[in-house]
């Protein structure tokens, strides 16, 4: 079987450390500005997304404004494996609860997510989290938390009594980073349930 | 749909013993740059302007009292700004807050720090508090971005604890030259350092001296090929095409000051910046950006700026 192609979005944040990631793991990397990029004639160019952190506020404007947004929402819909860390958490999100001003989410993750729920920089830390596929080491940066969830939605990973990953059906959506630190559990996951579904 | 109680990381992490949870760390403060990378910083010094900002796209405001134009324009003492305005500024938006110290002044970076800013820039628009010590900024919990015109004074700046850097350009000009001369300046000494390392590795002790840099953190740029942090272009940046040129240049994101809010249409030409640096190497989108914007600011060539009035010789 040749690489998986990983389809990540590549409009602003933090790219390139998921795009290292995804490849030290034997995966190609696809990164996606334009809908062409994701779509082609023959359907989906990719085998899974991954939607990195960033300024959600500001992925947003830009999926918009260059026409990816709606075709990438469609994609998650219709069950491709996806990844969504941080700001890519909230972009799947069901409902923002304190959006910027215009600011839209994809509503194909069951959650409502509270937006820099950890309070400023100053406040961001690197720690481990206990999840239900073992112990990972991450950073939590301006992160997110899931102040809510539906029936369909089970919760991956708490920090003690606040909800910061979660996964429904092939979407995975984690409030903090792992290609910050190297951890690999997310991104191997990603990869082995695109065999799976292979 | 589930509700879940809360509490702030640090008191939940302290009251659980296995769980290490570290504020500050190298990691947390260069990770914050890392979320900015493909983005557009810009200088406000009013709520409104920073509505306007976020509105139209910026991952983070500086806030500030006067745009650098202006700070060339009035002269005096520029320092750091009063924290009813940052305390403004960040109430009215979700985005980074970030704000300026004085070279060297740590206590403004105390106060700015108690204030909650998201990064402190240890900046050479404001007038220096010291002319032989830059901040030592290893000291504090917020991230410091710094200024540079070349690599030895971007590594000095990181080995003092900065987790972001910026090239200086010629802040208040509406001129790109310097900002072009800064970060290709950058670029060329990292590819002669990697150059280097394949040729004669020995031969990098001799860089780290001539670097006035650490002989390790040298060896890490050669080895890596870039900065161990995340390079963004300040100075000058007054058009989307401005934007673009930078990123082609191999920057990882803009700071535009005085060239947003000194021009016809802000909103306008803020949301066409926030554009062409996110698809820069696309013609077709600089060229729509560039459309219709209205008034840039008019500017003042670099050439008719004295050598004693140049920002970018602060800092050393």
């Amino acid at each position: 079987m040749s690489a998986p192609r990983v389809g990540v979005v590549a409009l602003q944040g933090g790219v390139r450390e998921h795009i290292e990631l995804l490849a030290s793991l034997g995966a190609s990397p696809v990164p996606l500005r334009r809908p062409e990029e994701l779509v082609g004639p023959d359907g989906l160019r990719v085998d899974a997304v991954v939607l990195p952190g960033g300024e959600s506020s500001t992925i947003d404007r830009l999926l918009k404004l260059f026409g990816l947004g709606e075709p990438l929402r469609d994609a998650v819909a219709a069950a491709q494996p996806t990844h969504g860390t941080s700001a890519g958490l909230n972009q799947l999100a069901a409902a923002i609860e304190d959006p910027a001003p215009g600011q839209e989410s994809f509503g194909v993750l069951d959650v409502t997510v509270r937006r820099n729920a950890f309070g400023r920089q100053v406040d961001s830390a690197e720690t481990c989290v206990e999840t239900v596929w073992g112990p990972a080491q991450v950073a939590f940066i301006r992160a997110p938390e899931v102040v809510s969830y539906g029936p369909s939605v089970t919760p991956v990973a708490r920090l003690h009594d606040r909800l910061v990953a979660v996964t429904q059906g092939a979407i995975t959506g984690i409030a903090f980073h792992p290609e910050l630190t190297g951890e690999t559990l997310f991104h191997r996951r990603l990869l082995e349930s695109i065999r799976v579904s292979a | 749909m589930t509700d879940l109680t809360t509490t702030d990381l640090t008191t939940t992490a302290a009251t659980h013993p296995t769980a290490v949870t570290e504020t500050g760390t190298p990691l947390v403060k260069r990770g914050l740059a890392d979320m900015l990378k493909g983005g557009v910083i810009m200088d406000v010094v009013t709520a409104e302007q920073a509505r306007i900002a976020e509105d139209a796209g910026a991952i983070a405001v500086m806030a500030l009292e006067r745009v650098p134009a202006d700070i060339r324009a009035q002269g005096g003492v520029a320092r750091m700004s009063d924290p009813d305005l940052i305390d403004e500024i960040t109430a009215a938006v979700s985005i980074p807050v970030m704000a300026k110290a004085r070279i060297g002044h740590f206590v403004e970076a105390q106060v700015l720090q108690q204030l909650g800013v998201d990064y402190i820039d240890e900046s050479e628009v404001l007038s220096p508090a010291d002319y032989a010590n830059h901040i030592d900024k290893h000291a504090f919990t917020v991230p410091f971005v710094c200024g540079a015109t070349n690599l030895g004074e971007a590594l000095r700046r990181i080995t003092e604890g900065a987790a972001m850097i910026r090239s200086k350009g010629e802040a208040g000009t509406g001129d790109v030259s310097e900002a072009t001369r800064h970060i290709r300046t950058i670029k060329r000494e990292i590819a002669r350092l990697v150059a280097t390392l394949a040729t004669d590795p020995a031969e990098l002790y001799v860089a780290a001296k001539e670097l006035q840099a650490p002989y390790q953190l040298v060896r890490e740029v050669a080895e890596r090929g870039s900065l161990p942090v995340v390079l963004f272009v300040a100075g000058g940046i007054a058009t989307p095409a401005d934007a673009a040129m930078m990123m082609q240049l191999g920057a990882d994101g803009v700071f535009v000051g005085s060239g947003i809010f000194k021009s016809g249409d802000p909103a306008k030409r803020a949301a066409a910046i926030v554009k062409a640096t996110a698809l820069f190497s696309d013609p077709q989108v600089i060229t729509d950006a560039s459309r219709g914007l209205g008034e840039a600011m008019v500017g003042i060539s670099v050439a008719d700026v004295p050598a004693p009035h140049r920002l970018a010789d602060r800092g050393w």
